[in-house]
Order: structure tokens, then C-alpha cells, then sequence
């Protein structure tokens, strides 16, 4: 008997895979009665298929670590608020402890004052609200980059441009206008592998037009802020100083090219 | 939140196997799943409504798994089958089982990357081939022959016509 059309490599495999409807495998079955070299070679590929299934079903059986038990990844996705609110606590235990009313001073010297501090609150809040949101963070996602950047340029009358921290691990979501009690702001979102949120919020100043980076934390969301030419930048994040010091350098070298 | 639970929990175990198999180390593979499933919640409402969960979730292992080992490749010489030990891989019963899958974890390692992820999703997780094409992004017409050539080349592997120390280099995927 002759087969209708020649039998390929890609049968073979998937013989092998038992992915063949069943005219084309009795097709390939008849091949390889007539071709014992060939049969011998699917055999032994079907044989190395089951070798590696036992080899490794192990693996499979084990039982599931609980770092990895989805429940508790989720239960953490949603803890962030309320470590927010513990360490709060504790932070405001200790700075009593160290002084009442005047620890809390003194932490709020540390930060920056005036115009940055404004900007550096308003990134704050905008991380707040849109960092945690897991339906919407931004309205135009980085697809639609080309719009979101006229959108925001249009409504900041000051070209913007993206700062690329693919470099630094972090790649671009998206963004959108946000309201401060400065006017329109533009708020741009990426995330890690592990989905750590940065946000990057730029808007015009008014008074401290160009001022020197500086550091400031509000609970658990740290940020950089500065302005340059009339544009201030803030940087957020719910990360160490010594991860987003590096981002922040690495925005304001691009925004200093770009500009 | 009941679907990402319904849909990926009864994935992890075969998402530890496809990272164990990719990196041969226990905590090293367990660290990328936990990256993966960490990404699958965040990315969950990203994820095409009509799409199937599993070749989503395993692309992004795959291309977390891809960025680790290029990581490790930049870094220097990563531990083999040879230096972890049967511990890193999985516990058979006997010891002549022991033996054989030490074999043929040490041919398949010496496979390239591309060779071997094929040859694992289609064999051992057993997408069908339109499947592993999109983990993998690639056309059905390359997983066809990678996974052509994998086979015969870990068939020459076992049976001692190559030698298993004849390793292929990294090759960076885009």
C-alpha cells in the first residue's frame, strides 16, 4: 500500500507525540513497518519522552513550599496597607520616644521645604492612590506611548519625554494626567519582575524652578524630588534609598538630555 | 480573585518541574516560580480574557527562566547536573532508576536552551505544539524542527555517540 502524501519529519514527531489524527497515524504506522531503521529511531524518541516524564515527575510530586502557596502571595499583594499603617506605628512609637512633638519635627526638617516639598507630597499621594490599583493603574498603557506623551506635553505645555529604566529592571506600564493643587501633573508607572511599582510624576514649578535632588520618605513610599528649567520631577516608590537613588540619578540624567 | 486561584494553583507544581529542568538548581528554580506567580498576579487583568491561562503563565516563566540564565551566562560558569548533585533534580526510587536519570538529565543539560525548552514543554509538560509556540514565541514551523533536532540530539547523547561534556554555548534570545 502506498501512503497519499509523503510522510515528513513533523509526522514522525508527532507520532511521537501522539498528536496524529488517526487516518494520518495509520498512514505513518505503515511507513514505519516498512522502514524498521526509521521505526527504531521513533521508538527510541518515544522511550526518551518517557524517560524524562519519570525523571522529573518527582519534581511535580514534591510537596508546594509555602513561599510559593498562591493564597499567601495573594494575602501579601493586599498587606502593603496595613504594614503601612504598622510601621507608621512604630515610627511614630519611636520618634515619641526620642522627643514627642519635636521628633516629628525634626524627621520633617530632613525633607525637603517649599515648592519640592510640594511636588515631592503630590507624587507621594498620586503613588498612593495608583500604585496599588491592580484594574487601572494607568490610563494609557506604554502601547500607546506616542498618545500619552502628546496627551501629557499638551496638558503640561512643556514637552515630555519617557525615561527608559529598562536598563535598571524596571519597565514602562503607562501613565496619565493627575490633579495637584498645582495643576496638571503627568504621572508615568513601571514596574520590576517582582511588579514593584515605581512612579515617576512630572508638572511645572512655579517657584523653585531649579533645585537640587532631594531625598524624602512618608511611611514606607520614598521618593527623590527636583527641578529643573522650570520642571520638577519626583520619583516614588515603595523601595530602599539604595535602589531608587540610582533610578532617580538615572531620570534626571535622561530628562536633562532630552530637554 | 478566585479565578487566578482556580486557574494557576494547580499549575505550580508543573511550573517547578519546567524551572527545575531549565536551571538545575532546587532554590534557584523554586526563587524563579515565586518571580513568575508574583508577575502572573500583578499581570492578571492584562491577560487576554480568551487566552489559556497555562501557556500564559508559562511564557512568563519561560522568559524570567531565559533573562536568569542569560544573568548567569554574563556572570560566569553556572552549576551543572554535575556539581549540584542528584538533590538539585528529584529523588527516583531505586538506585538503577537513580542512575539512568542522572544520564539523562546530564544529555539534556547538554542541550542549547532552545533545544531543551522545547523538548520539555512538548514531551514532559505536554503542550501541543501551537502551545509551546506561543510560551516560546516562535512559529509552530521552528518548534517543529528544534524539537526534531533535540530528540535526535539527546538520542546520539544517551546512547554515547556525543559526548555530554560537549556543551553548546548560550545563545541570547532576543
Amino acid at each position: 500500500m502506498t501512503t497519499s502524501r509523503p510522510i515528513t519529519e513533523d509526522d514522525l514527531q508527532a507520532h511521537v507525540d501522539q498528536a496524529l489524527d488517526p487516518a494520518r497515524r495509520a498512514e505513518v504506522d505503515d511507513y514505519l513497518a516498512r522502514h524498521p531503521d526509521v521505526a527504531l529511531r521513533v521508538a527510541a524518541y518515544a522511550r526518551q519522552r518517557d524517560q524524562l516524564r519519570a525523571a522529573l515527575a518527582p519534581v511535580a510530586e514534591e510537596p508546594v513550599p509555602p513561599e510559593l502557596g498562591l493564597a499567601q502571595l495573594l494575602e501579601a499583594r493586599r498587606a502593603p496597607r496595613r504594614w503601612g499603617a504598622w510601621q507608621l506605628a512604630a515610627a511614630a512609637a519611636v520618634l515619641l520616644g526620642l522627643g514627642g512633638f519635636g521628633g516629628w519635627w525634626l524627621r520633617g526638617a530632613q525633607g525637603p521645604t517649599g515648592g519640592i516639598a510640594a511636588l515631592a507630597q503630590e507624587a507621594t499621594d498620586s503613588y498612593r492612590v495608583y500604585a496599588p490599583d491592580r484594574a487601572r493603574p494607568v490610563e494609557l498603557r506604554a502601547a500607546d506611548q506616542r498618545e500619552l506623551v502628546s496627551w501629557v506635553s499638551d496638558r503640561l505645555q512643556q514637552p515630555v519625554v519617557v525615561p527608559d529604566l529598562t536598563a535598571s529592571g524596571y519597565r514602562f506600564m503607562g501613565g496619565r494626567v493627575v490633579a495637584t493643587a498645582h495643576g496638571p501633573a503627568g504621572l508615568l508607572m513601571y514596574d520590576d519582575d517582582r511588579g514593584t511599582r515605581l512612579v515617576v510624576l512630572i508638572r511645572p514649578m512655579a517657584i523653585e524652578r531649579d533645585t537640587a535632588m532631594a531625598a524624602h520618605a512618608n511611611g514606607a513610599v520614598r521618593g527623590y524630588s527636583w527641578a529643573q528649567r522650570g520642571i520638577g520631577y519626583s520619583v516614588v516608590a515603595t523601595a530602599s534609598a539604595e535602589t531608587l537613588h540610582p533610578l532617580a540619578d538615572e531620570v534626571r540624567r535622561q530628562t536633562t538630555q532630552a530637554t | 480573585m478566585h479565578d487566578i486561584m482556580a486557574a494557576v494553583e494547580p499549575l505550580i507544581p508543573a511550573l517547578r518541574r519546567y524551572a527545575r529542568a531549565l536551571l538545575r538548581d532546587r532554590t534557584a528554580a523554586d526563587d524563579l516560580v515565586h518571580d513568575c506567580l508574583e508577575r502572573t498576579i500583578s499581570r492578571w487583568h492584562q491577560r487576554r480574557a480568551d487566552g489559556d491561562a497555562r501557556t500564559w503563565v508559562f511564557a512568563i516563566l519561560h522568559n524570567l527562566a531565559m533573562g536568569r540564565l542569560r544573568q548567569a551566562a554574563r556572570r560566569g560558569p553556572h552549576v551543572t547536573l554535575d556539581d549540584a548533585g542528584e538533590a538539585a533534580v528529584a529523588r527516583p526510587a531505586s538506585y538503577d532508576a537513580q542512575l539512568q536519570h542522572d544520564d539523562l538529565l546530564r544529555s539534556l543539560a547538554a542541550l542549547s536552551e532552545d533545544q531543551r525548552s522545547v523538548l520539555l514543554l512538548v514531551s514532559v509538560e505536554q503542550l501541543s505544539y501551537a502551545d509551546a509556540a506561543r510560551v516560546l514565541n516562535i512559529p509552530i514551523g521552528t518548534v517543529m524542527s528544534r524539537l526534531s533536532r533535540a530528540r535526535e540530539r539527546l538520542h546520539r547523547l544517551m546512547d554515547g555517540e556525543l559526548p555530554a561534556t560537549q556543551r553548546i554555548p548560550l545563545r541570547s534570545v532576543k
